[in-house]
């Protein structure tokens, strides 16, 4: 039901509202149809059965990105602190 | 009434259960038991095999049947650290079958006999009326001289450890992809190779190698679970340290794939004496078709007969036989 | 502001060093908790990310996963696998369908079994896929026979759409496709006055990934209002569990009830309306499906609506399908363990008549049911 993956798009046929996308150096093409957002080429969108369903949200992608590295930072931190409190 | 399904060919649970409970019943004997990938007979100074060939598309990137049937048989040989030396050669060819295409088909056979060093000593060819077989279908049977005895997938123990020739699912990704209907372009190509040089080389070098095994259908999950049951132990193996490459790891992302179930044609799983491993990885990083060898594991008894999976993050799951055909899925 | 590779939106979310620190978060919120919490994930696809990388593992003991519905083929009654079967016996019949399909069992057996036996059946990547074959065999019926939760109907919808446009006579369908919200009520507030579902052990949901992008967050927005459990609409990579997991934690810690939505790059309020909108084109959710393992679900299953009837193989083949309702083994309790009342291990048919090669009930059936995964991966879990 939700195999659905993140792939770019590379190229756009827009008479036949098909996008030609790459998941890590894999190409095929994907309709169109059914995404309800204007997208071009070097957009992420997800892919379901050869349907580009939306188009990720490159910010939202990013700003969660940013949140895991500050959580990284966080628990490093903790552990300077505590084999200093060892000392 | 049980009839024969796909799910029976493929190199995985219901293969060996096909195998077990039909032909090993009827044709029981110490030798047919051992499972190797070649049979070792003549007091182990031979190893006898045998390989049919059925791939769709016949052509593909990085090979054809033809390569593939000649690499297949002299691979299962090498396994057993055999010099392959004389193959026959047995062809049922489709009414309607381009004679252009059959040549391309044995030069390609001609070429990679070449690399191994062997040469065909007998064949047979059989033309059937169209839609009785898909194109070509090749069987090729060897005989090898063994150069170094002992290899046995029945004798790994917890002084072994365990390697991969070069990064795997190359051979199963690129079928899938130029498979009609599925249409993925890509760069990626078959590892279809000989595995002979490389074998003899860590032969010249006295690598200590206690099995050897090409991961070819049901892929690198399935030889690791035949040793397991085999040499009755636990493979432990670190997941991130499999090698694959990325169209590899694309093509699986897309259609539902484990790169551990993907077939392989030119790449082995070696079980290799603690002592020996940088020796081992050595020699196979000085040939070009084990450029990427890695050690990916290790031989415990902490679960018998079983394969773990350990992830980079400190948890661990059981990597079973693949079962099932091999199809995309959406869940 | 850095600029985003295709590479971060899998290894990004697969980060192992994120993963260790987000297990170690979780456990520390956790123990602030005044009871256990059990968290369900509804969709096949959760499951399949929390075995495949063993998330249970980094888990603290008072949180526990109950598995959902698991996949959308094995919930669908066995009679209706049946009528694959029958379709596909028919001489001028070609069934197409999804891959998933392929080894799900009915009476007579899987489509593996009736491919075997000489029906045509091909199994495609995308329903788009069945136009080829039916401009190939023009003298063919080609049935497509639709499985899928709401993130593969809209596939569906738009071969349908396609076949309407251009006339295309020879494809007809055979609709399965089943709704997510409709058996998560059922779960914890069911319809049939015989089923206990007031026992159920369901604290919150990890709400489907997929789903949502199409369907948008707002059809969840009934469980924390009406019914006081938590969702949290969740991505599939294990750092999107990892996280999920966290925010369902802290609102327990925190007291608080709500909707939210951890897969922001994918998941809105809305969802995608055109998608919808071809959805509601061609299919209404009617009738009373009955859910392997839940029951008669009202309004969880999608028809083709009546001025389609033309393209509804259910319809023109009426007389040839089973009909008679074949009830799940009576020793099953796959309903039971889908509600948290009893694990796997608890049934007495678990591993003996009942296990993958012989699935007796939904939970078995595929790689992503409760069963089959306690099976698979037993005490590692």
């Amino acid at each position: 039901m939700c195999l659905s993956i993140p792939s770019q798009i590379k190229h756009i046929d827009a008479e036949m509202n098909v996008a030609t996308v790459d998941t890590m150096g894999i190409e095929r093409s994907a309709s169109l149809d059914l995404i309800d957002q204007d997208v071009v080429i070097g957009d992420y969108v997800l892919i379901h059965i050869g349907f580009a369903m939306n188009k990720i949200n490159e910010e939202d992608a990013l700003e969660s990105l940013k949140v895991y590295r500050e959580i990284i930072d966080k628990m490093e931190e903790q552990e300077r602190l505590e084999a200093l409190e060892e000392e | 009434m049980k009839t024969i399904d796909l799910a029976h060919g493929n190199g995985g649970e219901e293969n060996n259960e096909l195998i077990s409970r039909i032909f090993y019943k009827h044709f029981k004997n110490d030798i047919l038991e051992k499972s190797e990938d070649a049979a070792v007979i003549q007091d182990g100074n031979l190893a006898f095999s045998t390989d049919s060939f059925t791939v769709s598309p016949i052509i593909f990137p990085g090979g054809d049947i033809g390569k593939l049937s000649i690499c297949g048989t002299c691979n299962d040989l090498a396994m057993m650290g055999a010099r392959p030396k004389y193959l026959t050669c047995a062809v049922i060819i489709e009414e309607g079958f381009e004679q252009k295409k059959l040549e391309r088909i044995v030069k390609s056979m001609k070429k990679e006999l070449e690399i191994n060093g062997a040469i065909i000593v007998s064949g047979d060819t059989k033309v059937v009326p169209r839609g009785s077989v898909d194109q070509i279908f090749i069987n090729t049977t060897g005989i090898g001289e063994i150069q170094k005895k002992g290899i046995s997938s029945n004798s790994i123990t917890t002084e072994d450890v365990i390697l991969v020739s070069n990064s795997i699912g190359k051979h199963g990704a690129t079928i899938f992809a130029n498979r009609e209907g599925i249409e993925l372009s890509t760069s990626l190509k078959s590892d279809c190779a000989s595995l002979w040089p490389v074998v003899e080389k860590l032969i010249e070098n006295d690598v200590k190698i206690t099995a050897l095994r090409d991961a070819t259908r049901g892929g690198v999950s399935a030889v690791l679970n035949e040793w397991a049951k085999q040499s009755n132990v636990c493979i432990e193996v670190e997941e991130n340290k499999i090698p694959t490459c990325e169209e590899v790891n694309g093509i699986c992302e897309m259609l539902g794939f484990e790169a551990l179930s993907l077939a392989n044609e030119g790449t082995f799983v070696l079980a290799i004496k603690k002592e020996d491993e940088q020796k081992a990885l050595e020699v196979l990083h000085s040939c070009d078709i084990s450029k990427e060898a890695k050690v990916i594991g290790k031989v415990t008894t902490s679960y018998v007969e079983k394969v773990i999976l350990h992830s980079a993050w400190g948890t661990k799951r059981f990597l079973d036989t693949p079962t099932g055909e091999l199809l995309p899925r959406i869940c | 502001m850095s600029s985003l590779v295709l590479k971060d939106l899998y290894d990004g979310f697969r980060d192992p060093e994120v993963i260790k620190a987000l297990s170690h978060e979780i456990k520390e919120e956790a123990k602030k908790l005044t009871s256990p919490i059990r968290v369900m994930e509804v969709c096949g696809g959760h499951t399949h990310t929390i075995m495949k990388y063993g998330l249970k593992q980094l888990m603290p003991s008072n949180i526990d996963f109950i598995h959902g519905p698991g996949c959308p083929v094995c919930v669908i009654p066995k009679e209706r696998i049946d009528h694959a079967f029958v379709l596909a016996m028919l001489d001028d019949v070609i069934l197409v369908t999804l891959g998933d399909m392929i080894k799900v069992p009915g009476s007579h057996g899987s489509l593996q079994k009736a491919r075997a036996q000489g029906a045509d059946v091909r199994f495609v990547y995308s329903p788009m896929d069945t136009i080829k074959i039916a401009k190939q065999n023009p003298n063919k019926k080609i049935i497509f026979f639709a499985i899928g939760f709401e993130t593969t109907t809209p596939m569906t919808a738009a071969l349908v759409n396609y076949i309407v446009k251009n006339n295309i006579s020879n494809i007809l369908f055979h609709i399965n496709h089943v709704t997510v919200p409709e058996p998560m009520i059922e779960l914890i507030d069911s319809h049939d006055e015989q089923v206990n579902s007031y026992d159920n052990q369901i604290d919150a949901f990890i709400g489907p990934a997929h789903v949502s992008v199409i369907s948008g967050s707002k059809i969840y927005e009934q469980f924390p209002v009406k019914y006081k459990i938590p969702v949290v609409v969740s991505g599939f990579e294990p750092i999107d569990v990892m996280q999920t997991m966290l925010m369902i934690i802290k609102q327990f810690t925190q007291n608080r009830c709500e909707l939210e939505v951890q897969y922001t790059r994918s998941v809105t309020y809305e969802g995608n309306l055109k998608a919808q909108a071809l959805i509601n084109k061609y299919f209404i959710a009617e009738g009373k499906f009955k859910w392997r393992g839940l029951g008669r679900v009202p309004n969880s299953k999608l028809n083709l609506k009546d001025e389609f009837s033309f393209l509804d193989a259910e319809k023109i083949y009426k007389d040839i399908l089973p009909i008679d309702e074949i009830d799940d083994h009576h020793l099953c309790i796959c309903g039971d363990i889908m509600r948290g009342i009893a694990k796997p291990d608890e049934c007495t048919v678990f591993g003996t008549i009942c296990k993958p090669s012989k699935p007796m009930g939904s939970c078995m059936v595929s790689s992503e049911g409760a069963c089959s995964a306690y099976y698979k991966y037993g005490n590692l879990i």
